[in-house]
């Protein structure tokens, strides 16, 4: 799909829509209940050496989402 | 006793409002079956005593993990909800909302942070809330206290909700509330939102946390010594040893009470390092070199750990710790660790499975020094001070990094992926802060100083009947073949299986040379831990894990040992 590209590969500061999760039910599960969900509105804050965590905002909230989570979420960027 | 459940996310000041709900009273107690903690209070309306309970935060009712298990089942058996709201986060926090309306008990909304909701734009009409819900809505700002007495005025009003939806319609039918009751206006930046998202970015983040950890070292090592130089000294040297002299007339200046209460008398005088007496070593090693220390650690972790930043730092580490088979989260229970072993080791149950808690209980055990063992260090190097001090913690770090990597490998099981949010940075509230500063100090002493006592009671006895002697000439051959120790040291290698701190401060009168002490340090931390810290191993870890972990630290302490005398 165009302009299709996964949370991880996001350049922090760019913000985008969540299209996709490829994720079990316990992976969806965890992050519903912080609210994101596909379609979400979300941004990337940042990223961390090591594939450590990326960080997310989301209205009020931020989340850390661990690397190997990021590249089963799929995101549509936000045009400017 | 009717039972009030105080439920909400986490990190949303619900011990705040807790706090201010219940008096001074307050029990931590395991829920039966589970390694989740809660707190329970008690508080009074009108003549009436009701429990509260603080329900371990939780974001729904449906993830699945343990904390969100055990909300449920409380759930099940309190009589009033009270659900608290972050009021800058609606969204997120009706989530929760919406699920326990579903649940059919009498409930109440309180509002928390309804002052920030002003800074950050955003305007909630909390009487149409409370229309639409149904249930009591009341805006709160927990730290301050505005807000409390309403709340508990209104708690009789507590009612079950007629509200329904279709669960497949949650996040549709939450939007439409919000849309409903919430206005935002465009609000720009405040500093601490972009002090709170730079902290996060590694070019800032990094240098950011070693300045903390940097500063945090230093205020703890003011508060501490600060205390001992000018309250604890003072109070033991001027008003103890006095009445401690008399007492050693008394018992006739020697004999065997006299040297298991006061231990020798150097030059005529106390000496608390070196008599080793139950009333002189035994009470002064931990209160008046340890304790001061303990709280002023607890104190500044409690800080850290209130105003949000320990989060920002598991996220900063969580690619390092990784690589030793633990996810950032467990940077909590190492730096509690750094105070007590037993805490810290207690504190790896926020890790999810049993593979990560094994690596991070070894790690704990094995290459994190407590306090009471890091004072006693401290001060046995006297003026080689940095330098001992970085060769020992430099070694364990080393340890700690190579073990945990080795273990990554081998250890068979998973490591759940960092999963959680990052709270904003808030200013902490002095009552609750203090009130978890004691509680944990006041740990440290129910457990410690019997402990100490215990110890030095059994030094003096195996002196007496000439054991440690004894073992000291067959342990021989590893004490100063594999590390270059005098022979003597074994009897704190003994001790240090009871207290380490007491162990160290055995280790004062030996004469010993730099290298020696700096071998005594890394060894005495590394090898068994002590007492308290082993019956929690074995607690927590099982039998079986707790030999393998054993095992472990025993391979490990004789190669650092023996390699650091080689080295050195």
């Amino acid at each position: 799909m165009n302009g299709l590209i996964s949370l991880a590969d996001m350049k922090s500061g760019q913000k985008g829509r969540i299209v996709q999760i490829d994720g079990g039910g316990g992976m969806t599960r965890r992050l519903d209940a912080l609210g994101l969900r596909v379609g979400k509105q979300i941004k990337k804050v940042s990223k961390q050496l090591m594939r450590g965590p990326v960080i997310i905002s989301h209205g009020n909230t931020r989340a850390a989402v661990g690397f190997g989570m990021t590249q089963r979420i799929w995101v549509e960027i936000e045009k400017l | 006793m009717k039972k009030i459940l105080l439920i909400g996310n986490p990190n949303n000041g619900k011990s705040v409002v807790f706090n201010r709900l219940t008096g001074a009273n307050v029990i931590i107690s395991n829920y039966p079956g589970t390694t989740v903690d809660f707190t329970q209070g008690k508080m009074r309306i009108d003549e009436e005593e009701m429990m509260v309970i603080d329900v371990p935060g939780t974001y729904s009712l449906n993830a699945g993990d343990k904390a969100e298990e055990v909300a449920v089942k409380m759930l099940n058996s309190g009589d009033i909800v009270v659900n608290v709201v972050d009021a800058t986060n609606l969204e997120k926090s009706l989530n929760l909302t919406v699920q326990l309306i579903k649940n059919k008990k009498p409930m109440i909304v309180a509002l928390n942070f309804w002052d920030e909701t002003k800074h950050k734009g955003i305007a909630i009409d909390f009487q149409k809330l409370e229309e639409i819900l149904g249930v009591p809505c009341v805006p709160i700002c927990a730290v301050t206290g505005e807000g409390i007495k309403k709340l508990t005025e209104r708690l009789k009003e507590a009612k079950t909700s007629k509200f329904s939806y279709e669960d497949k319609e949650k996040w549709h039918v939450i939007g439409d509330i919000i849309g409903q009751v919430q206005k935002l206006t465009h609000h720009h930046h405040t500093f601490m939102e972009r002090l709170g998202d730079i902290s996060t970015v590694p070019v800032f983040g990094i240098p950011l946390a070693l300045v903390i950890l940097f500063f945090t070292f230093k205020i703890i090592r003011f508060i501490g010594e600060g205390l001992i130089g000018y309250v604890f000294e003072p109070v033991f040297e001027k008003l103890w040893s006095p009445l401690l002299l008399k007492l050693s007339v008394i018992l006739g200046s020697n004999g065997l009470i006299h040297d298991v209460l006061i231990g020798k008398l150097i030059k005529g005088e106390i000496d608390y390092g070196q008599s080793f007496g139950l009333l002189t070593t035994g009470l002064f090693v931990p209160i008046g070199a340890v304790l001061p220390y303990v709280f002023a650690f607890y104190l500044i972790l409690s800080i850290l750990e209130d105003c949000g930043y320990l989060p920002r730092l598991a996220v900063l580490v969580d690619g390092l710790m990784h690589r030793l088979g633990i996810h950032g989260l467990a940077i909590i229970p190492m730096m509690l660790g750094l105070g007590c072993n037993v805490p810290g080791i207690l504190a790896t149950r926020i890790l999810a499975t049993r593979r990560e808690r094994f690596i991070a209980v070894t790690l704990l055990s094995i290459a994190v020094p407590c306090a009471a063992m890091q004072a006693m260090v401290v001060g046995l190097m006297g003026k080689h001070l940095v330098f001992g001090l970085s060769i020992v913690y430099g070694t364990l770090f080393v340890v700690w990094i190579v073990l945990g990597v080795l273990m990554a490998h081998l250890v068979k099981g998973t490591s759940p992926e960092i999963f959680m949010e990052i709270p904003p940075y808030r200013r902490p509230h002095l009552r609750a802060l203090l009130k978890k500063t004691w509680i944990r100090t006041k740990w440290f002493i129910k457990e410690a100083i019997p402990f100490v006592l215990l110890g030095v009671f059994i030094v003096n006895i195996l002196y007496t009947l000439g054991i440690i002697q004894f073992v000291g000439k067959y342990t021989a051959p590893v004490i100063s073949g594999v590390f270059g120790l005098p022979k003597e040291a074994i009897g704190a290698l003994l001790v240090g299986f009871l207290r380490k701190d007491v162990a160290v401060g055995m280790l004062a009168p030996l004469g010993l040379s730099l290298k020696q002490l700096i071998i005594a340090s890394v060894v005495l931390t590394m090898y068994f831990p002590c007492i308290a810290t082993f019956s929690t191993l074995l607690k927590e870890l099982g039998f079986r894990d707790m030999l393998k972990s054993s095992a472990i630290m025993i391979v490990s302490v004789l190669i650092v040992g023996g390699l650091l005398n080689i080295i050195l």
